[in-house]
């Protein structure tokens, strides 16, 4: 017998299965429309001013890129979606009527995210490289780094989804945390480049810590133990929001 | 009555903040019995049901379901339910039959099975020509079989309906009725909340009647006739004159005399006799109709003709 979480992955891979097609589609155009606009257009002022030493910019971005665009990702699955499975599709409702524990609940979603996520991020690798924006091997993890920041985006967004009663909140999250995040995490320029004040946004917020980790893979690059203190950084995110998203569904859902 | 029954309530209570809405009810449901909770919006039916459904805490008092304890065993005890909520939890996204095979799987039931069920259950509430619509343009009658499709495919020992056919047309309310009669048969247990008398009396062998949180009255449906009305009811209609003038004049007419805006009931156990004597007492009736006490006449008469909200 399957564990119950797989069953909640099933219910979320059936409902993909009428949208796929878009998302996949989507999945290839954006990288293609980063390689152009970036590689072609912007990169080669940036090359021209010489900032980033050897390094294209192009090459530069894409770990970056892949990183914000897993963050997007997970945010858009995980912030409207979850909302209106408690407010008008009712769906968690349905599902602890069901012998499933809340932990599979959140867990089956949390899931359904890695695999859009990675399977995302795994497109825009595989482009990318055919672009030769990569420098090594150590690339192929990229995807995975990307799942990591996915469930560290998506768990607290779940909790915070699970607590709403009305429509509106996300739009602002998105205004003043998501694209701020992407601006000014590490994604288009280094975070040294930013006022000494603003520097702590960006070293506390999961996108930079991912990038960082996508960066020194896409050029072979780095010490291990920061790494290792980046990823443990995400799988903290990881841990407390699934933690707190389990707080917030029971809360909701049991009374 | 078979011995130990399958739902025990003792004291049950369920607090939300200050506001109590289930105030310490006693129930048992037995093996095979349709049990039904009456009662105006508000009297905490639906509080109860989540309760039995182990997804809401009691606050107090002991429950215990098919002989386990909801807070420590709840997905045992909801592997062996089926619950068709108040409100529909449909995936309008996905067709009817998946939304029916994807649930399956929450109880562990292999894919196979689950096709063979969905096409099995859906002949059964008559959505299999249906089956591979979304559920999204489905009329409510449609939605709700679906959803009583849907507590079953589990094939549970105990299925938990809240109001399960508000909203529906007549035609949908009796093939509902009809569908749920069959289970009855095949010895699952049913436990409803209604609002419709006739339902209650239709599909009930015990009911209760709560009114704000409380057990009010409980019984067959034809036991609480019996002891809450008397067996017939006298309608009078007196279009020109002060009701309650007329009313006065009603005195010892039977067992009780309730005064309406447009008319008087006249509860008697025998109502043509009663109607004789309103004619004796020279009284002259624009209309006169005597009827069996029903239900509808117990429920009122225990819980007010007032609006409680
Ligand atoms: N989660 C909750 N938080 C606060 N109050 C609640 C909650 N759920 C129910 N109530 C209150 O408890 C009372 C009983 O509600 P319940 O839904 O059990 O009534 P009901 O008998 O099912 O009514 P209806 O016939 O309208 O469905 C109502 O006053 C309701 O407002
Ligand atoms: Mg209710």
């Amino acid at each position: 017998m399957a564990h119950p979480t797989l069953a909640v992955l099933e219910f979320n891979l059936e409902g993909y299965r009428r949208t796929w097609r878009g998302s996949v589609l989507s999945s290839f155009v954006l990288p293609i429309l980063f390689v152009i606009g970036f590689g072609l257009s912007v990169g080669s002022f940036v090359d021209a001013g010489g900032r980033l030493g050897g390094v294209s910019y192009l090459d530069y971005i894409v770990p970056g890129m892949i990183a914000s665009t897993a963050m997007q990702v997970a945010f858009g699955e995980s912030s409207w979606p979850v909302m209106s499975k408690f407010l008008w599709i009712r769906t968690y409702h349905a599902m602890v009527a069901a012998p499933l524990r809340i932990a599979d609940i959140v867990g089956g979603d949390l899931l359904f995210i890695l695999l859009r996520v990675v399977s995302a991020s795994a497109v825009f690798v595989a482009i990318t490289a055919i672009f030769g924006a990569l420098h090594s091997a150590w690339a192929i993890t990229v995807p995975l780094v990307a799942g990591l920041l996915g469930l560290a985006t998506a768990a607290p967004i779940f909790a915070y989804a699970a607590r709403l009663e009305v429509d509106g909140y996300f739009p602002l999250l998105q205004r003043f945390v998501v694209i701020p995040m992407s601006l000014f995490a590490g994604v288009f320029f280094p975070v040294e480049s930013l006022p000494v004040g603003l520097r702590p946004l960006a070293y506390v917020s999961p996108l930079w810590h991912a990038v960082e980790v996508c960066r020194s893979a896409t050029f072979g690059t780095g010490d291990i133990y920061p790494i290792v203190g980046h990823l443990g950084y995400l799988a903290l995110w990881v841990v407390g929001g699934f933690w707190l998203a389990r707080l917030s569904f029971r809360r909701r859902l049991i009374g | 009555m078979p011995d130990e029954p399958l739902i025990r309530a003792r004291g049950l209570v369920k607090r939300f903040g200050d506001f109590t809405a289930v105030d310490g009810i006693d129930v048992d449901v037995h093996k095979g019995e349709a049990f039904g909770f009456l009662g105006p919006n508000g009297a905490g039916k639906s509080s109860t049901m989540r309760m039995i459904g182990c997804v809401s805490t009691p606050t107090g008092g002991t429950l215990r379901i098919l002989d386990l304890d909801p807070t420590r065993d709840g997905p045992a005890i909801r592997a062996r339910l089926g619950v068709c909520p108040q409100q529909d939890s449909l995936d309008p996204e996905l067709t009817v039959r998946q939304n029916l095979t994807t649930y399956a799987r929450y109880f562990g039931v292999s894919r196979r099975t689950a096709r063979a069920r969905a096409a099995e259950l859906l002949e059964f509430v008559q959505l299999g020509e249906r089956a591979t619509s979304k559920v999204e343009p489905l009329s409510g009658g449609m939605k709700r079989r679906l959803t009583i499709a849907r507590a079953l495919v589990n094939e549970p020992e105990i299925v938990l309906l809240d109001e399960p056919t508000t909203g529906l047309d007549p035609q949908a309310r009796h093939l509902v009725w009809e569908r749920l009669f069959r289970l009855k048969q095949q010895g699952v247990t049913l436990v409803l909340t209604t609002h419709y008398m006739d339902e209650a009396e239709q599909l009930c062998d015990r009911l209760v009647v709560m009114d704000d949180g409380k057990i009010v009255a409980e019984g067959s449906p034809r036991a609480l006739i019996e002891e809450h009305s008397s067996r017939e009811v006298v309608e009078l209609r007196f279009p020109d004159e002060a009701l309650d003038a007329v009313a006065g004049k009603l005195d010892c007419l039977g067992e009780r005399v309730e005064v309406l805006p447009d008319r008087i009931l006249l509860y008697a156990d025998d109502g043509d006799a009663a109607a004789a004597e309103v004619h004796r007492r020279g009284l002259v009736p624009a209309g006169v109709l005597v009827r069996r006490s029903t239900l509808e006449d117990v429920f009122l008469h225990l819980t007010g003709r007032t609006l409680v909200d």
